[in-house]
């Protein structure tokens, strides 16, 4: 019988011919990314039960990035406990403040990603990196401490829901709002455990950049994994950045999909999800012009610099609306940099934007633009649950890079192609 | 750890919603540490401001669908544990809280009918062994699949962790 992506990297780091779904594998782990607030605790895990030393130091690599620079005295013990413990255990691979990125953002952007890899961090978007045809989960901090200690972890193999998108997005149109539309329609849990796989013609259409956003969310579905198969775009985007070999998978054609849907691209039009689940996903000229008090462009979804560009491309020579506040946030230090080379931080600087150093920032309520009680903000980040970017009564609507921009110049929500020429 | 006894009650609060998350269980804002007994204090904070001046030791939490659905915090399980809370009942989990759920030796059980059988504030059992709810004030009783040997030992050894550091002192 025939297998998916996903259950193939898995049987062949389990050492195993053939895997089917419901199985339970103990997998081989090629790469743990650790970051400053699931780290922490993990390794203290580990001391207490007496394993003083990694498995392999190479394998790891660890990247403060949730509340840096520390946000406050607590965040920073945090931090100081992740550089502490790479230089113990000899890790070579860290990105401290200055070179730093939001893991899922500088782990692939730095090549440490290679297709047919199993990846495990202590976050939930994790599921990023599947855009380069790797099996990447989000496991918590006991998880995290076992593949660091072991480096090998338990799966309940996955089913695969294949997802093929056909055609080509409209003007206007982006990655995000690809996925905020799968997302309203199978619900927060419509992928619950399984795997989400994409095909088809207009995944070759999307650019490298654009289909980490849409594995990014595979969580918002409940998914266990987002993967895409490995494409020409996938190897220039690694072979830009690594020499290292590695294996490609694919599907075969008589691979069992538990569902299969269609997207037709080209009838899609910029979504936003409303407050405040994800899957409250609705075309934008069904919604209000509701007032924004904010605007955030960033995060591991949308903080990539193609994602800067678009937001830049409408900002530019344009002011952010009377009370109306924009933030912008690279994911990581290179593409800040590669903004600041192109001009888009002046763009957006002119514009009223503040642009900060790449963190996850607000996105989780963290720092760097938490909204207080009734507050409103438009941001391309992942989630939009109850308090999830401060309090517990602001309201949090999710979008693409564009249509944030728009929203910002306007100050209500705005459709992007009116800004678009 | 202590034998996990086969018949654990408690008080109820029920929340018949879905998707219950991680950020409503326990807010970003308080993710800056890692301790228990601190994340206990901030336990559902944007989802029932009440809950902890409520919660008793041994509270059960009776949910919806999906339960726990959004970041791979476990620190979401410790402050449900710090706060007191001995079980949770939900109708499906997230598979990324039930497996931190189990790798802490935390007592989380999928059953459908649990926001049927009890209210906030009813005292309930919960029949681990037998596979049973049952609201103690009223009688009305609801099945879940009983709990698996290896998730007992799980939870008698305190964890995944504490289960290896017992495996490789025998070994």
């Amino acid at each position: 019988m025939g297998m998916t992506i996903t259950e193939k990297i898995l049987a062949a780091h389990s050492g195993r011919e053939q895997v089917v779904p419901g199985e339970i594998v103990n997998a081989a782990i090629d790469l743990i990314v650790a970051h400053d607030v699931t780290t922490p605790p993990a390794v203290a895990m580990l001391k207490k039960i007496g394993i003083d030393r990694v498995f392999d130091p190479s394998k790891i690599l660890v990247t403060p990035d949730h509340f840096v620079p520390n946000k406050d005295i607590k965040s920073a013990e945090l931090a100081k406990q992740l550089r502490e413990w790479r230089i113990e255990q000899g890790i070579e691979r860290y990105y401290e403040i200055g070179n730093h990125g939001i893991c899922h953002a500088i782990a692939p952007e730095q090549g440490h990603v290679l297709p047919g890899m199993t990846i495990v961090c202590g976050d939930s978007h994790t599921t990023t990196m599947g855009a380069l045809g790797t099996f990447a989960s989000g496991v918590g901090s006991t998880d995290l401490a076992a593949a660091l200690a072991t480096g090998e972890l338990w799966f309940k193999v996955p089913e695969t829901m294949l997802f093929e998108l056909k055609g080509r997005l409209p003007f206007g149109v982006y990655s995000k709002d690809i996925i905020l539309y799968i997302i309203s329609k199978i619900g927060v849990d419509g992928a619950r455990y399984r795997a989400m796989e994409y095909t088809g013609d207009g995944l070759a259409s999307l650019s490298m950049e654009a289909r980490f956003t849409i594995t990014n969310m595979a969580i918002e579905a409940g998914g266990k994994s987002g993967i895409m198969p490995v494409d020409e775009i996938a190897e220039e985007y690694v072979k830009a950045r690594t020499a290292q070999s590695y294996t490609k998978f694919y599907s075969d054609e008589d691979a069992l999909y538990s569902e299969r849907f269609t997207i037709d691209l080209d009838q899609l039009e910029p979504i936003v999800a409303l407050p405040s689940l994800p899957s409250n996903g609705r075309f934008i000229g069904e919604i209000e012009r509701v007032k924004m008090d904010q605007v955030y462009i960033g995060s591991c979804t949308n903080g990539r610099i193609e994602d800067l560009r678009i937001a830049a491309q409408i900002l530019k020579g344009q002011k952010v609306a009377n009370g109306t506040r924009a933030i912008v946030v690279p994911a990581t230090t290179e593409i800040w940099k590669t903004a600041m080379r192109e001009g888009l931080l002046e763009i957006f600087s002119d514009a009223g934007c503040v642009v900060s150093t790449a963190t996850c920032g607000a996105c989780l309520g963290g720092f760097m633009g938490v909204l207080g009680a009734e507050e409103t903000c438009l941001s391309t980040t992942n989630r939009n649950f109850v308090g999830r970017m401060g309090s517990p009564k602001s309201k949090v609507y999710l979008a693409s890079p564009a249509t944030a921009a728009a929203t910002a110049i306007t100050g209500t929500i705005t459709d992007p192609r009116e800004f678009l020429k | 750890m202590p034998e996990l006894p086969d018949k654990l009650t408690g008080y109820a609060h029920v929340y018949e919603r879905d998707h219950i998350n991680t950020d409503e269980i326990i807010p970003a804002r308080y993710l800056n540490v890692h301790d228990e007994a601190e994340l206990a204090k901030y336990a559902m904070e944007d989802i029932d401001t009440d809950f902890v001046k409520r919660v008793l030791p041994g509270d059960i939490i009776i949910a919806g669908e999906n339960f726990g659905c959004g970041s791979s915090r476990e620190h979401a399980i410790w402050a449900l544990r710090g706060a007191g809370v001995r079980v949770v009942i939900a109708k499906s989990y997230a598979r990324i809280f039930f497996r931190n759920a189990i790798n802490n030796g935390f007592v989380a059980i999928e059953c459908s009918e649990g926001c049927e059988v009890a209210g906030t504030g009813d005292h309930v059992e919960v029949d681990l062994a037998a596979g049973r709810l049952r609201n103690l004030n009223n009688g009305k009783e609801a099945t879940f699949v009983p709990i698996s040997d290896f998730a007992r030992e799980l939870i008698e050894d305190g964890g995944l962790l504490p289960h290896i550091k017992k495996k490789a002192g025998k070994a």
